[in-house]
């Protein structure tokens, strides 16, 4: 039986089932060890209904999404070569089906190219902001402090304040912080499910954080 | 190092990244700014509160048609 526990983070607990290694997983997986295949789906479903997000307008759309993916896993997991880890496979399939999913919605995006697009380029901070007048890169005023969301129960709005900034990235941006900061992924997990290289989902990374940091101290900011 | 560059260097330096100079020029601007300082700790309040955000979760219709599907492929 998998362990269930709590990770201890403030607002809520999270129910995170500690999965058997990859090869116990694949063989339980294979023999149709039905358990195993409930736990894998609740433990990534979460992660890959945001990832599948960044690609496609729905939720609704996000979640066939997912559904194809893990009906694509269980016809494909005899094929598995065990070249990636287990996990990596599935959001590969999972970004490759969300791709082609979201082609036909066309909203496509330019995935292809593993160079970051117009918007991944320029300052993450207002230049009014850090280039005063004289040009010295300096903030003209220091950040604004920010009211503690704990303190002042703003903690609910504060994630509808994060679930809209993330709302209105660009894709690849959403992509990488999704799995960054939200699904706790690694850099180098990050790197190998979307394809690009460290650089590059660096830049993403930072740039999404920045537009997000920006919206936050637009609300906690003006509540301190 | 002036705010505007530090500003561009928040992720790489939290993940380690910067080289060992530029890391040092970091801190050192970080030592003796206080705007920068409260950047870099919205920043990881921002990582933080991103973290917190809850768990997306399958309709129960959906994980249940895929725990029946899962079924059916091994039985088929």
């Amino acid at each position: 039986m998998p362990v269930i526990f709590s990770r201890p983070r403030k607002g809520y607990a999270r129910v995170v089932t500690e999965l058997p290694p990859d090869d116990e997983l694949v063989a339980a997986l294979r023999a149709g060890d039905g358990a195993a295949f409930a736990d894998v789906l609740d433990a990534w479903s979460s992660s890959m209904l945001r990832l599948a997000r960044s690609f496609v307008s729905t939720h609704a759309t996000a979640e066939e999404v997912v559904q194809d993916t893990w009906l694509a896993v269980v016809q494909g997991l005899g094929a598995f070569e065990g070249r990636s880890s287990v996990k990596t496979w599935v959001y590969r399939i999972l970004v490759n089906t969300a791709k082609k999913r979201g082609a036909r919605e066309k909203r496509s995006v330019p995935w292809t190219s593993l160079l970051p697009g117009d918007e991944d380029h320029g300052p993450t901070v207002d230049p009014g902001l850090v280039r005063g007048p004289g040009g010295a890169g300096q903030w003209r005023e220091v950040p604004e402090a920010w009211a503690s969301p704990e303190k002042t129960a703003l903690a609910l709005e504060v994630r509808e304040v994060i679930t809209g900034a993330l709302a209105e990235l660009p894709a690849r941006q959403r992509a990488v912080i999704s799995l960054r900061d939200v699904a706790d992924h690694t850099a180098e997990e990050v790197c190998e499910i979307l394809q690009i290289t460290a650089a590059n989902q660096r830049v993403l990374l930072h740039r999404a954080r920045a537009v997000v940091r920006e919206r936050l101290a637009g609300y906690l900011g003006a509540a301190g | 190092m002036t705010c505007d560059e530090f500003v561009e260097l928040v992720t790489a330096f939290l993940d380690d990244a910067l080289d060992p100079a530029t890391e040092d020029r970091f801190v050192e601007h970080l030592s003796r700014c206080d705007g920068c300082e409260r950047y870099l700790a919205q920043f990881r309040a921002t990582i933080a509160e991103l973290g917190e955000l809850p768990p997306d979760s399958l309709s129960p219709a959906v994980r249940a048609d895929l725990l029946d599907a899962f079924r059916d492929w091994h039985r088929g």
